[in-house]
């Protein structure tokens, strides 16, 4: 027996960088502008896809990926607004990556303006795996603190938009929005940053306005 | 861990090893990975594979950037960026966000 020492130098995460590739290759040659939606547990994503279930759909088409560790729960929310919805759940896995969105890729209706990806619940890992989206938005409910961004740098350093969430809570709260702000604007100063409450549906306008821009940009087309 | 060790498998067959005694894993501040937990997923993963008495050995890679206005070049340790030289805040990362398999060591017949 002898020793050899062999130089590798690769990313270990160089099978989904190359998935997701590929992936993003795809949807952007149908037109389809895919969302990456992150967060805490419970910060209001999936009641986020509801507003803009009812407000988005007829006029454009959506569909939706749901991940989870366990439970249907979130599609069957989702496809209750008439969204066709897949469930991924991961097993315990606490991120989504991109090999499983490509594998509902072939189910995916073939006329299609939206994707949207609700990551697993988790700040941390999802922020490693790119799933091929063109835009990464992040959740930070007012009831997780303002404290949050600099906790979870790489979640906010990776995001495109950041949505201030639950903001019908502001004033029960000590969660003050412009300290929230400037900690995500230190870390990612160009950051698109929207308070919005998923709940009652306020500020939901000018996030969808900014939906709708980033998808004419993707498709040269007027939204 | 599963990324890892299809390209530790890979290059293990590649060199007809007969098993994996070290591996290099260089691991970005900004990478999402903290070392020492990667050593202990290593550890768990390991069992049952030609790796299985392998030591994994992590070097920390400092996030470095470099500010799209005045080309300064620097290191960002407290998550602010923000260029010391000109204030501007469009900065490149140059490194810091990877978790690189740098190198393994294994015994051939």
């Amino acid at each position: 027996m002898k020793r050899k020492e062999v130089e590798v130098l690769e990313d270990i995460l160089g099978s989904n960088i190359r998935a997701a590739a590929e992936l993003k290759r795809r949807l952007l040659d149908r037109g389809v502008l895919a969302v990456n939606l992150m967060s805490s547990p419970g910060a209001g994503k999936t009641t986020l896809l509801e507003r803009l279930a009812e407000r988005l759909s007829p006029r454009y088409r959506l569909a939706v990926i749901e991940g989870d560790i366990e439970t249907e729960r979130d599609a069957e929310r989702i496809r209750a607004k008439g969204i066709p919805a897949w469930q991924i759940q991961t097993g315990g896995a606490c991120h989504l990556e991109a090999k499983m969105i490509g594998r509902l890729f072939p189910q995916l209706p073939a006329e299609l303006d939206f994707l949207f990806i609700e990551n697993v619940g988790n700040l941390v890992c999802p922020a490693g795996y790119d799933l091929g989206e063109s835009l990464r938005c992040l959740l930070l409910s007012t009831p997780e603190g303002d404290d949050k961004p600099k906790k979870y740098p790489k979640a906010f350093r990776t995001a495109q938009c950041l949505i201030l969430s639950k903001t019908d809570l502001l004033g029960l709260l000590p969660f003050d929005p412009e300290q929230a702000k400037k900690e995500a604007l230190e870390v990612n100063p160009h950051l698109e940053i929207f308070l919005v409450s998923p709940l009652t549906g306020a500020g939901l306008e000018d996030f969808i306005a900014y939906l709708l821009r980033q998808r004419q940009k993707l498709t040269g087309r007027h939204a | 861990m599963a990324g890892l060790f299809e390209i530790l498998e890979e290059k293990a067959g590649q060199h007809r090893a007969a098993k994996i005694v070290s591996v290099k894993l260089r691991v970005g501040l900004l990478s999402g990975a903290v070392p020492e937990l990667l050593v202990t997923a290593f550890d768990m993963y390991k069992k049952g594979t030609l790796a299985e008495e392998a030591v994994l050995e992590t070097v920390a890679v400092p996030l470095k950037v470099r500010c799209r206005s005045c080309e300064a070049e620097f290191e960002v340790d407290d998550f602010i960026f923000r260029c010391p030289s000109c204030g501007a805040t469009d900065l490149e990362i140059l490194q810091g966000t990877e978790i690189y398999l740098e190198k393994i060591d294994l015994e051939v017949d």
